[in-house]
């Protein structure tokens, strides 16, 4: 239990350069025509024993980052290591074997529990893939992960038809529980939740994490939610990470004027709180035809003229804050003087 | 310990209540379809009163009655020990009803093995297409769909007027030919013959069943809990035999009990045409064969075994439309 | 805009929607989706209805329309519309209102326009129908309706079909459709649910521009709070088909009456304001169809006492033009809750049932 913040955490799990294209086919011969480019270059780390929040809107590519580096999806490039290990490296036997370490909790709580089989059985079906205990042990290994979670052991015998929304999301994570991974990406947990039952589900998400030194991937759309759950934040936009920073300073002082906008945009349960919205004109733009430059600046209230060219690098511009604008590139500032605000 | 969490007591929020399995779920629904139930029972009877048919008639399977008057006889017609042939005898003076009995078997016997082959080898080459996708699904999904634009009845011709009538031997295992010889009450040479026939049929039973189960794993290998699997380190082999197959099998059950009457009556048109079983091993489709140059005198011959075949074809329809209702998950109760 | 005036005493009340009733039979039994739903909408108003999915707001919301399908039915109750009581009126005049005097936008906008048909196309069609316009002349007013909600380009975007725009453009498509024909009564079903933020803030931004220039009256339903904070006039919260507050905007964010609207207050992480938990409103909504009796809220509720499961309160004007349906807040029960604290919601959630004897009981998660 290392409780300990900051500097002295050790990174966990490092990405890099992470590249995800789905191809497009056509024709009698299904070849490809084109490439979506879901993910395209994103590198960021995840500390060990904190909450990475990864937003952005849909089609953004977040819930692809989580499944290429689980290695679900194949990834068309770049590397991630968790522990030290590149993970795409690995054969199939250490894969299965490196599975146990890490394990993900999915949106939809309807379709992530097989409706066919006992809540129990779907529990302890991981426990079975890696051979661990007699059916005993894992059975109660599975009533008591019912109860970490908030429910009773009872409700092994039952199918899922038989539980709420947010019922289903704790035996989904339950079943995350089951191999005693350390790393656990959270795939929007609550934005199919009610308000009432999404609370619930993010107290438990964080009290599992203190019990037993969990470290989460949280991808979600809602910044509200990540903003309460997570220690640092990545921000995607069409394929890209745009900002990457602790939650203090997104929130106070994002850099990425899509990261303004993102914030700017939520509305706030409150009619007196005033403020300046910066409302971004036009739609995302397809990944299948991303704009050239950066990506945002056809959407950019301060685009440059570099911005329509030249893609930004994604650096650090402040203690642990990175981010992929020109805006803050000494040498674009100079080139596009005059024109920046 | 987050949070020093205050512990209220609210009352009659959740009680244990006893949970039905899904089977009972699905038989008590099943009940509701009056005409499945009646179906069912009357496809059960039809059987099992073939399977104790030495039992229930004095006459044998091929036994000439010499005596009787007129040959083929109407029902009722008795013979000189004062036996009655309730429902009359053949042209060559066989008794009808023992072997429309007889006939039930081997008729029910190949739309059962026919229907339980092909439904298997269906649902499983769909899983694999349906589940892997890609290159595998193209090639699988081709293959279906060029045999299924093929006119089957012609090709089931050849394919029965090429097996059938050769003498090709199948190097069957001694204790399958001899139980389905005791089942068919039939020479090994005959059930050969049955073995062929299935097969054949078998050729052409299995496209439907797996177009049905590649589009349930198709939309079943994208949803959530086969990616936690997948995430759990599962094998293919195990989320295909233990996850997609238990999910996609209801359509395939409801499309296996409206096969076997399709298969019947296939198997009746077969043998009609005199490619199937032969005579004298009596099959529905024979035996409606065998009456056609006498029906226009004697209505009977083709009627009797033209009953029972209607009735076990439209039963089994019931008895699927009965199972799709009763599987289908959106209905609660 | 917001003063605090008692709702439904103005004389320009455009929808006055009283006691109403919608049940739904299905094989299971009686849905009790609406179980007495009162509120009135004066001209020019925004007004919200929130509450979290099945709580019977969007089933309101199609009762107004009459839009139930089969197996619903306004079994009691009245709705107003000006002097006509939409829940009696013959279908056919329910017909030449829908899209006229009355329209509604959905939460799935793409869903809503018709793969087939060019999105100018449809927009003039509502035209046609109800304004008897020339085929010409309807195209016409369809750009200009499209241009008007913010629609680049508008005169190409009108040949476009519905899959070749965006959610959020096909939401704009909705909305110029909703207003070409000057509705009384836009009837808002979660607009901006399935939206993007960034989007979302388009379309509330949009609603707002076109409500201000067109005087229209908007019924804005939806599950978020933020939204009703940022749009509306006057709120009413539903719970289990139920209206259990309502009252101006300003009022329920500052001094939430019914405990249900505490709690789901508390429960909202809020940008800016990081706490260690959140609060949690413990139990599960009722089952529609088997209802508790008493309050229905009473089950999830911390303040619940014995009258709370017995007899069900009415909606009471606790104080001016404020109403709420509580018994805490009820001249004649009041007193039983004289003094009583008020909790900070902090449940650990769903396991603090109260369970059957053999059952182990709240297990702690932390």
């Amino acid at each position: 239990m290392s409780l300990d913040l900051g500097a002295t955490r050790r990174d966990m799990l490092i990405v890099e350069d992470l590249k995800k294209y789905f191809p497009v086919r056509s024709g009698l011969l299904q070849r490809v025509t084109a490439w979506v480019k879901a993910v395209d270059g994103v590198s960021f780390t995840i500390r060990e024993g904190e909450t990475f929040g990864l937003v952005g809107e849909s089609g953004c590519g977040k819930t692809t980052v989580g499944r290429t580096i689980l290695r679900l999806l194949p990834a068309n490039g770049g590397r991630v290591f968790f522990d030290g290990e590149d993970l795409f490296a690995l054969g199939r036997g250490e894969m299965k074997s490196m599975r146990r370490n890490m394990q993900i909790v999915f949106q939809d709580p309807y379709s992530s529990l097989d409706p066919r089989m006992p809540v129990g059985e779907t529990i302890s079906e991981g426990m079975m893939i890696h051979g661990i205990g007699t059916a005993q042990e894992r059975t109660e290994t599975v009533a008591d992960l019912l109860k970490t979670v908030g429910m009773n052991p009872y409700h092994a015998r039952r199918y899922p038809h038989e539980f709420s929304g947010g019922q289903r999301q704790r035996i989904g994570i339950a079943r995350a529980l089951a191999l005693r991974p350390r790393f656990i990406v959270c795939d929007e947990p609550v934005s199919a939740l009610d308000v009432s039952v999404q609370s619930a589900v993010l107290n438990l998400l964080r009290g599992l994490q203190s019990q037993f030194g969990l470290t989460y991937l949280f991808i979600a759309h809602n910044l509200s939610v990540v903003e309460h759950i997570s220690d640092r934040v990545g921000v995607m936009y069409l394929g890209k990470m745009v900002e990457v920073t602790t939650r203090e300073a997104i929130f106070r002082n994002p850099l990425h004027p899509y990261t303004q906008a993102l914030l700017s945009a939520i509305p706030m349960p409150d009619p007196k709180f005033k403020r300046q919205r910066i409302v971004l004109t036009g739609d995302v733009p397809s990944p299948l035809n991303p704009p050239s430059g950066c990506r945002f600046h056809p959407r950019c209230p301060r685009v440059m003229d570099i911005c329509k060219t030249v893609d930004p690098a994604f650096e650090q511009k402040q203690s642990d804050h990175w981010v992929a604008c020109h805006l803050y590139s000494a040498s674009a500032a100079e080139q596009t003087a005059p024109s920046a605000p | 310990m987050t949070t020093a969490a205050q512990s209220v007591t609210l009352k009659g929020l959740a009680q244990e209540e006893k949970t039905e399995s899904q089977a009972r779920i699905i038989f008590r629904r099943f009940r509701r379809h009056r005409l499945a139930v009646i179906s069912l029972i009357l496809v059960s009877l039809i059987f099992l009163v073939s399977l104790l048919a030495p039992v229930l008639t004095p006459f044998e399977r091929d036994a000439i009655d010499l005596s009787s008057k007129s040959r083929p006889g109407p029902p009722g017609t008795i013979d000189m020990e004062g036996r009655t042939h309730y429902l009359g005898v053949d042209h060559l003076g066989r008794d009808l009803f023992t072997r429309v009995l007889y006939a039930a078997r081997v008729s029910m016997s190949i739309a059962v093995l026919v229907v339980l082959i092909s439904e298997t080898f269906g649902a499983l080459v769909g899983a694999i297409a349906g589940y892997y996708g890609g290159l595998v699904d193209l090639a699988i999904s081709r293959v279906i769909e060029f045999m299924l634009t093929i006119p089957s009845l012609p090709l089931l011709l050849i394919l029965s007027a090429i097996f059938l009538r050769s003498d090709t031997v199948l190097p069957l295992p001694g204790f399958l030919s001899r139980f389905l010889s005791a089942l068919l009450l039939a020479p090994e040479r005959e059930v050969q013959k049955v073995v062929m026939l299935v097969l054949v049929l078998v050729f052409f039973g299995w496209l439907s069943a797996a177009r049905l189960m590649r589009g349930m794993a198709l939309s079943l290998s994208k949803q959530d809990f086969v990616e936690a699997l997948r995430a759990a380190g599962a094998s293919d082999a195990r989320i295909i035999f233990r996850h997609i197959i238990p999910n996609g099998i209801a359509p395939i059950l409801v499309s296996a009990s409206l096969a076997l009457g399709g298969v019947i009556v296939t198997e009746s048109a077969l043998s009609f045409l005199g490619l199937g079983v032969q005579d004298p091993t009596p099959t529905w489709g024979n035996m409606l064969a065998t009456s056609q140059s006498y029906m226009f005198q004697h209505p009977w011959l083709p009627l009797v075994p033209g009953v029972f075949l209607v009735i076990v074809s439209i039963g089994f329809n019931f008895i699927g439309d009965g199972l799709r209702d009763a599987l289908d998950p959106r209905l609660k109760r | 805009m917001n003063n605090t005036a008692p709702p439904g005493s103005e004389p320009n009340i455009l929808l006055d929607v009283k006691d109403l009733k919608t049940y739904f039979y299905t094989e299971d039994g009686v849905v009790q989706a609406v179980n007495g739903v009162d509120f009135a909408i004066r001209e020019g108003q925004v007004m919200g209805l929130v509450g979290e999915s099945g709580c019977g707001k969007s089933v309101t919301s199609l009762s107004i329309m009459r839009l139930l399908g089969g197996s619903g039915k306004i079994v009691e109750g009245e709705v107003w519309l000006r002097d006509r009581n939409l829940a009696t009126l013959p279908e056919e005049e329910m017909v030449k209102l829908r899209g006229g005097a009355l329209s509604m936008i959905f939460q799935q906008p793409t869903s809503c326009l018709n793969p087939i048909f060019r999105v100018g196309d449809q927009v003039a069609e509502v035209l046609i129908q109800h304004q008897g316009m020339t085929k010409e002349q309807a195209w016409n007013r369809a750009v200009e309706m499209l241009a008007r909600v913010g629609i680049p380009d508008a005169g190409r975007r009108a040949k476009s079909f519905p899959h070749e725009i965006s959610g959020g453009q096909a939401q704009r498509v909705m909305i110029a459709m909703a207003l070409s024909c000057l509705p009384d009564l836009l009837i808002a079903d979660e607009p901006t649910t399935a939206l993007d933020v960034t989007i979302q803030a388009q379309i509330l931004e949009l609603m707002r521009r076109m409500q201000t220039e067109m005087g229209t009256t908007i019924l804005l339903i939806t599950h978020d709070l933020g939204v009703i904070a940022e749009m509306c006039d006057h709120v009413a919260v539903m719970y289990a088909g139920l209206i259990v507050e309502y009252t101006d905007v300003n009022t329920l964010f500052e001094d939430p009456l019914h405990p249900y609207t505490e709690g789901l207050m508390a429960a909202i992480p809020v940008l800016g304001d990081v706490r260690d938990s959140l609060a949690v409103i413990p139990g599960t909504v009722p089952d529609l169809i088997n209802l508790p009796p008493g309050c229905k809220f009473a089950p999830r509720c911390p303040y619940a006492r014995e009258v709370c499961s017995q007899e069900a309160p009415p909606l009471i004007e606790a104080k001016p033009g404020h109403k709420v349906r509580c018994w805490i807040l009820h001249p004649q029960t009041s007193a039983q809750w004289a003094g009583y604290t008020k909790t900070d919601w902090r449940f650990t959630g769903e396991e603090v049932f109260a369970q059957p004897a053999a059952a182990t009981g709240g297990t702690d998660v932390s």
